[in-house]
């Protein structure tokens, strides 16, 4: 056995991706950031905003992934994050605040509070009662949002001021917010390696495979959990803060329970407990919006016949597509 | 607040109680027997609606058109059961979750694709229209004691076949230990399609009733689903006295909430409690017991 590195802190054995697929891998997705990055350039502000919106889902994936792939903490409310991180970007500014080093971090503030105290009922449950709950809780949180009357209840508002990075730099501008979503996407993939790789994150996979074992040693899943969900949610939140800034419009549907299935869809899509599969699985799945919803105003009918089909058929997703091999976690 | 305001109230929240009951039963059912979460049962009540306002603008005899709803429900739920759900059973809770919520949005969608985006309306039969008086100075719609009465029958319905028959015993021993069921030779695949098929039913009758009292659309089934979800959770999963009395409780303490809150603590706040309370009520029963009031260890 090799001994664990870093660089892959998943934990499909590493010697059953064949290296050249592994490097297959890697062209795949430099050559995506290349493209990213290079699309803002072209100053055609539609293809720009689908580069931010692939970074924002992508983040709000990789930020669920945690839970899912490398927790085993299937989560159905994942949005309700994201709608935190969306309403603080779009409350903040009728306090006069505009500055985004004080709403992200206001943001992934709000979210990791609210995650740690729903965070810490779910957790006592798990399996099917986990999922349950944390759909009952986004649930919850939607209804809130839906009830702040003065803010527009189930319709919502629009976003009263861009958030600003500093100087003349705006969110607002697609290209400043593309280019700031790819930053903060490629800082959490750097975080998120970290935390699986962590000591608290390996307590956490070991969990997920097996709880008996780790107590039997000593050990309680709960704090290690608890800790991943509340990072969890608060970069779901940054991601909704982005999402805020690109549709210009601040309402509770960006907490609905489709939007968490969409998240759900988006990291098995690209497949679990590998970071980079659900950024894969997120791209994807916007570029697939895009495609069906040019061809057809029915694109949520297919969106959900591709999902059974992606479940029922292929069972490795678009990172095991490419390397050869699965991700694990989940249920 | 009169007296008979608050019974009002208290029939309301008993009939929105038997509606999240029709839609907790099969839930728990489903997760109990088939060991399946079905995020598509909402879809099933949605799928009642419809074909009760479709089928009512093909025949006037409402009994026919119920009949008739049934049916069709249940033909959509075996076919999706047959070639979808029935590779679920084996697969673990995240793929049957993505499964059956990529159904739920695209029988939400097809209905949109068949009967378009506006709400249809269904009207309740003549007979059922009117109000009775149920007390001195009280009217309560018949229509509405119609849904509690056939909520109630359901329910019923349901218990007697879980309780007296041959096929009910061999559904409890199912949820029990499906292994040993199957080599006792009880045909298991038959079994489940029929428990799929019981519960699809169950929450397409709530559809069915709800239909001329509501508009009827897309999605109307999902919140009832998060609903009853949070019942079963609540009431222990895989337990039906569970599900029976936290759904009452949960229909009372949300229509009395509506009422009550706003009054004591202000609109805004009142709202958002009210919209809020049966939310923390799972919360704090989880707090006390993780797998319910009625339910055994959480699996």
């Amino acid at each position: 056995m090799p001994a664990p590195s870093l660089r892959e802190p998943d934990d499909a054995p590493p010697e059953d991706g064949p290296g050249s697929r592994r490097r297959l891998l890697r062209a795949v997705l430099f050559a995506l950031l290349l493209a990213a990055l290079a699309v803002p350039l072209l100053g055609q502000p539609y293809y720009t905003k689908l580069v931010a919106r692939m970074a924002i889902f992508a983040i709000a994936a990789l930020s669920l992934d945690l839970l899912v792939g490398y927790g085993g903490l299937v989560s159905f409310g994942h949005a309700a994050f994201f709608g935190i991180g969306v309403y603080t970007a779009g409350l903040l500014p009728m306090l006069g605040i505009r500055q985004a080093v004080v709403i992200v971090p206001a943001a992934a503030l709000a979210g990791a509070l609210v995650g740690c105290v729903t965070g810490a009922v779910s957790l006592r449950a798990s399996g099917l009662y986990f999922i349950f709950i944390t759909l009952a809780f986004a649930e919850m949180i939607f209804y809130i949002a839906q009830g702040l009357r003065m803010f527009g209840g189930d319709d919502g508002f629009r976003l009263p001021a861009a958030t600003l990075l500093g100087g003349e730099l705006s969110l607002g501008h697609p290209v400043v917010l593309a280019y700031t979503m790819i930053g903060l996407l490629l800082v959490f993939i750097y975080a998120g390696r970290r935390i699986a790789a962590s000591r608290f994150g390996q307590v956490v996979v070991a969990a997920r495979d097996d709880e008996g074992k780790l107590r039997a040693i000593g050990l309680s899943p709960f704090p290690g959990r608890l800790l991943l969900y509340t990072i969890a949610s608060a970069m779901c939140a940054v991601a909704g803060v982005g999402f805020a800034n690109l549709v210009e419009y601040v309402s509770p549907a960006s907490m609905s329970w489709i939007q968490s299935g969409e998240f759900l869809f988006m990291v098995i899509l690209g497949s679990a407990a590998t970071l980079v599969g659900p950024v894969l699985g997120a791209a994807a799945y916007v570029g697939l919006e895009q495609v069906l919803s040019s061809w057809t105003e029915h694109w949520m009918f297919w969106l959900g016949v591709i999902l059974v089909l992606r479940v029922l058929l292929l069972r490795q997703g678009l990172y095991g597509l490419i390397t050869g091999r699965r991700g694990a976690g989940g249920a | 607040m009169s007296a008979g305001l608050l019974l009002e109230q208290a029939f309301n929240g008993l009939q929105l109680g038997m509606i999240v009951f029709l839609m907790a039963v099969g839930a728990t059912l489903a997760f109990g027997v088939m060991n399946l979460i079905n995020l598509a049962h909402g879809s099933m009540l949605m799928l009642g609606a419809y074909f009760i306002a479709a089928a009512a603008a093909w025949t006037s005899v409402f009994p026919l058109a119920f009949a008739a709803a049934v049916l069709m429900v249940a033909a959509v739920a075996l076919a999706v059961e047959l070639v979808i759900i029935k590779p679920l059973y084996r697969r673990g809770h995240l793929d049957q979750v993505l499964a059956t919520f990529g159904v739920s949005i695209a029988l939400n969608e097809g209905v949109i694709m068949i009967w378009g985006r506006e709400a249809v309306y269904a009207s309740p039969p003549s007979w059922l229209e009117g109000a009775v008086s149920i007390g001195p100075g009280f009217q309560y719609p018949l229509y509405r004691l119609a849904i509690t009465a056939v909520a109630s029958a359901a329910g019923l319905g349901l218990w007697l076949l879980l309780t007296r028959t041959r096929l009910g015993m061999r559904i409890r021993a199912g949820a029990e230990k499906g292994e040993m069921i199957g080599a006792l030779g009880v045909n298991v695949g038959a079994m489940f399609s029929g428990v799929f098929v019981i519960s699809a039913v169950l929450a397409a009758l709530g559809g069915i009733m709800l239909g001329p009292l509501i508009a009827v659309q897309s999605g109307m089934g999902d919140p009832l689903l998060i609903l009853a979800l949070a019942v079963v959770v609540i009431g222990g999963v895989g337990s039906l006295k569970g599900a029976l009395l936290a759904s009452l409780a949960v229909g009372l303490l949300d229509t009395f909430g509506r009422m009550a809150w706003p009054a004591l603590c202000g609109e805004l706040i009142g709202n958002i409690v009210a919209n809020a309370s049966v939310y923390i009520l799972m919360a704090l029963v989880i707090a006390v017991r993780p797998a319910g009031l009625f339910g055994v260890a959480a699996r």
